[in-house]
Formats: structure tokens, sequence, C-alpha cells
């Protein structure tokens, strides 16, 4: 089974809330001051289920990669937790794109990559949130998709997939080739190993450029993208925090329930 | 673009009646209509509608269209794609809504893939724009730290699907007229790619975290999961859920499923109490809708300090057993 899965580098989500700024001229995120960027954390667990399809059936995991700068090192955390090649995609053309672009510009790597049993997504960026990239990919690629998996497993030949649902779940069977956008739910991403990282060290990861993957220049141009992010702002929270004291913890805490059963909150 | 004109919604039918979501949809829709001067028509799938169809003109639709097929009888992503694609290259609306449900999710992107149309998903405002007319879209991104205001210019339609309980649903009155148009929903179950082969609905032991009142979440601070003890008392004692952050939950202290936070559940207790954790991005981005947040942290600097209402600073093994005390004095009273 070969199994590429696409993952996208973003600001660490676990700096404090007060770290993160944004420019609202140029409507972006400031990335924080030394703090690197991580591999998106549901892309994280699409690696994992990934690895965990490896695990039982024998795979090999392609990981591909659009951005900029230091890419390269999250498509690295994908080869030490148990991808097998790593593909970066660069080029000036693919920055600031929408769900659409990004989801061209992945299809085009695709369809050069060749041949495949399946592709795996995150649910969603943990940076924008929109969750579209995944389905409008399968569509350009003309294979069924799967959203939102919990589990993944080979079966009939083809996939038995978990959705997760507001209440519980649906199991659904796909026939392969197929995408599937992995949710949280899959299991904790397991750690690199000490090989792991010794190997993705080593491992050569090409760069392919817009001309490498033969994108049309116009689905990819600013004038041609579908959405466009008007206002970037951040939501004014008016709290002030009350810090209750007291001369010991133990006053402080019996003045805290005080309060809260003073303000009617217990 | 001019091709394009009016509003249309993708409904949801929920146990043979409209979902709340519908009622939402409706009501944004209908504002947004009358904003417009443009029609409002609703897309209903399902086995068997019935009356439903007469019931959403009540609820503001000046055209139903109703898609009734066994294959429709719950969501089926490759069976709903193709009616509501096939609806919108008759239809050409110049806008089209969805909810940020379990469909909603599933069917936008595809339909904007389909479509070659523009999308925004997890609205919690929608409006236009005075100068152009187009939709804004504002969304809530990086876990809710911001938000984006999105619009499609250059493609129609213009997709978004709207986050539940963030619009005013729309109230009925009997006496609107309409029209409701009963489509051929031919679905080929042999076109079907995707088969659903059992849906399983779960049930949660105790109070479910996302409808709980009171949440009390530990951290790293915790130490080890016999510490954490105190925070279940804590939780029992106020009625409340018990939540964590992730790093709680990778170390093992506690299951997975009491994650709160971007990769856990989003939960919007009346009371939040957030115990030795600092605040990252992603657990905040769980946790902000809480109506009050208490902190309790030995870092006076700690980052929860800032979207927290009250706050103690300190040792959590100090605080909590005389918090506790005395809340059980407070509480028989």
């Amino acid at each position: 089974m070969h199994i590429i899965v696409c993952v996208k580098q973003i600001p660490d989500p676990e700096i404090p809330s007060a770290k993160f700024k944004i420019d609202p001229a140029t409507k972006k995120v400031v990335p924080p001051a030394g703090v690197p960027p991580v591999i998106s954390v549901f892309d994280e667990r699409a690696v994992e289920a990934a690895c965990q399809l490896k695990d039982k059936n024998g795979a090999k995991i392609t990981v591909i990669s659009m951005g900029q700068g230091k890419v390269a090192d999250v498509v690295k955390h994908a080869l030490s937790m148990g991808a097998d090649d790593g593909i970066t995609l660069q080029d000036s053309a693919f920055e600031n794109l929408d769900s659409y672009g990004t989801a061209y510009v992945l299809s085009k790597a695709i369809q050069k990559i060749g041949e495949y049993d399946l592709v795996l997504c995150g649910r969603q960026a943990a940076d924008w949130d929109s969750g579209q990239v995944g389905s409008i990919l399968a569509e350009m690629l003309g294979i069924p998709v799967v959203t939102i998996a919990r589990n993944i497993q080979a079966a009939d030949g083809g996939l038995r997939v978990e959705r997760v649902l507001k209440d519980g779940y649906e199991v659904v069977q796909a026939p392969m080739p197929c995408l599937v956008t992995v949710s949280n739910e899959v299991g904790l991403p397991r750690l690199p190993t000490g090989m792991g990282i010794i190997t993705a060290t080593r491992k050569k990861i090409p760069a392919w450029t817009a001309q490498d993957i033969e994108i049309d220049p116009a689905q990819v141009a600013p004038e041609g993208a579908h959405t466009e992010i008007v206002k970037l702002s951040v939501p004014i929270r008016d709290v002030q925090c009350e810090i209750v004291t007291g001369k010991d913890a133990g006053e402080a805490a019996v003045e805290l329930a005080v309060r809260l059963r003073a303000a009617n909150i217990i | 673009m001019d091709t394009h004109k009016g509003i249309l919604l993708c409904g949801e039918i929920e146990k043979g009646t409209l979902a709340p979501i519908t009622m939402e949809l409706l009501g944004i829709g209908r504002v947004l209509a009358d904003k417009t001067g443009q029609e409002l028509s609703i897309l209903l799938m399902g086995s068997d509608i019935g009356g439903l169809g007469e019931e959403a003109l009540a609820y503001g639709a000046d055209k139903v269209y109703v898609a009734e097929n066994p294959l429709l009888e719950h969501y089926h992503s490759d069976a709903c794609t193709m009616v509501a694609a096939d609806l919108c290259r008759k239809a050409l609306p110049s806008i089209l809504l969805l909810g940020n449900t379990d469909a909603g999710r599933d069917l936008a992107p595809r339909l904007a893939a389909r479509l070659q149309a523009g999308l925004a998903t997890d609205a919690v405002e929608l409006d236009i724009d005075p100068d152009t007319g187009i939709l804004v879209v504002t969304r809530p991104v990086f876990g809710g730290n911001a938000l984006a205001s999105v619009m499609v210019r250059k493609v129609r339609p213009q997709i978004a699907t709207v986050r539940p309980k963030t619009v005013k649903p729309a109230e009925k009155d009997a006496s609107r007229q309409g029209q409701v148009i009963r489509m051929v929903a031919e679905v080929d179950s042999s076109t079907l790619k995707v088969q659903v082969v059992e849906r399983v609905e779960e049930k949660v032991e105790g109070v479910r975290l996302e409808d709980a009142e009171v949440v009390v979440s530990g951290g790293r601070g915790i130490g080890s999961s016999q510490s954490y003890e105190m925070i279940w008392e804590l939780a029992r004692l106020l009625d409340g859920a018990v939540g964590a952050t992730r790093p709680a939950c990778e170390e093992g202290w506690i299951s997975m499923l009491h994650q709160v936070g971007q990769t856990g559940k989003m939960v919007s207790p009346k009371l939040y109490i957030a115990v030795a954790l600092s605040g990252a991005m992603q657990h905040i981005a769980g946790c902000s809708g809480s109506k009050c947040i208490v902190a309790i942290n030995q870092d006076p600097e700690a980052n929860i300090f800032k979207v927290a209402h009250y706050g103690v600073v300190g040792d959590y093994k100090e605080i909590l057993p005389a918090f506790m005390g005395k809340l059980k004095e407070l509480l028989a009273k």
C-alpha cells in the first residue's frame, strides 16, 4: 500500500495565547519570536494513522508539504515518526494560497508522484481551521473522500473507516484509492525514535517547484483566488482578572469561594 | 456572475423534524435575502420529508426544494453532494449556506470543488458588504484567538457553513406563502463509492464535558494521576465534569477523552476552573467560551490569568482543600 500524507507547517499552538500577534494591515499572523513552527496537530495524527496502517499491513509512506522556510523540518518530523519518503513543495508562487489553490498544488504534486492507494490529510489545519483542502483535493483527484476519521483499517480490499459524529460514529467502507481526513481521536502521535531521527536527518528531501509539477500560473495567481481575507483581528477580551488574596493560600481560597458565591456563580 | 441570483440553504432534518440548525439558517438567510432583495430557497434532502417543506415556508423560505430518496434517509456524502450540486447547477444561487455540522462540514468543501466556487467555513457572523453586495463571512481562526472576515469576489456561489447556535433562529409564521418543488432525486446506488456500514450512537457516563455547567481542568502542574484525584473531587462537589490539558493527557494522568482544547473538546460552561495550567493557545481555544474562568496557578505571570475572571496565585495543593472546605459549607446553606 502506498500512502501519501499531506502535512502543513504552522505556528506552535502551545504558545501562551497572549503571545499570539497579528498584523491587521497585512492580515497576517506575526510568527512568535524564537518559537519554531511545528507540524499541524491534525496532520501529525494523519502521519500517526499512516504509521498504524504500516505497522499492521505494511505500507510505504510518502509525506508532502507545501510551504516556505523550514518546511522540510515538518517533513523530517514525519519521517522520524516512521514515514519513508518526503517531498517539499516550495515556490514563491505557492505563497498565500487559499484552500482551493493549496488543493490544486497538492493535486499536481500527487499526480507527479503517480501511483498511490490512499491520501491522508488532517481534518483541518490547526492555524486557519478551514477544513477544506482534503475534500477539495479528493474532488480534484477524482477519488472518494471520507472526512473526520477516528480509525482506519484495511478491509475487503478497501478501507473500513470510522467517522466521528456529534453523538457517536459511523462506519463506512471505501474503495482505494481514496482520501481520508484524520481527526485527533485517532490517537496520540507516536514519539520519534532515535533511529527514526537519524534516518530522517540523512534522508534527502527533494524540493519541487511550480515548474516541476507543471503548475498553471493562472490557478495560483492572486487574482485567481476563490476567497479573500478582507480583515483579520484579535477579539477584544474585556476581562480584568480579579486576583483574590489572603494572608496565606488557605485564606485566599476561602475568599475565592465567598466571592464566587456572592457573584452567584456557584 | 449576474447569472447567479438568490440565496439557497441546505437544511437538515433530524428525527423527522427540521433540525435546529435549519431554523438558524432560515433566520440568517431571511435577513440576508431581505437586505439584498433576493429570493430565499432551501433544499431538504431525506427519505420521507412529509410536510416539512410547508413547515420551511412558514419559517421564512420563499421556495423549498424537496429531494426524496430512500438513499437520503441519513446524510450520505456521495449522494448528498450529487443532489445538492445538481440543484446548484440548475438554480444558480449567488449565496449557498450550510450548517457547520457533521453533514455541512463534509458537504460544503465537496460542493465548493464541484462548482468551482468559494467557501468560508464555520461562520459566526454573516453580513452583506454595502458597496459590493458581496457576502462577508466572519470566522474564528487560530482556535478562536483571531477573527478573519472572508469575501468571495470572483466565483459563484459564495458558500459558507454557519456555526450552530450563533445566529438567531427564524420564527414561525403559518400565514407565509411560498412554493414547494418536489425534485426528482435520482440517486443511483451504484454511483455511490463509499458505503455506510453502520451508525453507532455513543452514550457517555455522567455529565458530558460539552454540556457541563461546571468544568474543572488540571494541567501539567498537577504532577501525577494521584494528585489529579483532587480535580475529580472538586468536579464532583460542583456536579461538574473533569477536563484536562493536552500535557496532562499525554502524561497519562487522565484519559484523552477529557482533553479540552483545539484537538480535544470545546466547552462553554458557566464556570471553568483551571488548575495548575498555564493557558496555551490551543487550550484557551477550547474553553474561551466559558462564562467565568477561575485560574489557580503558582506562576503570577501565567497566561491563564490574562483570560481569567478570578485568580488565586499559589500552590493548588494548599488552595483546593481550603476552597472545597468553604464550598461545602456554602453549598449546604
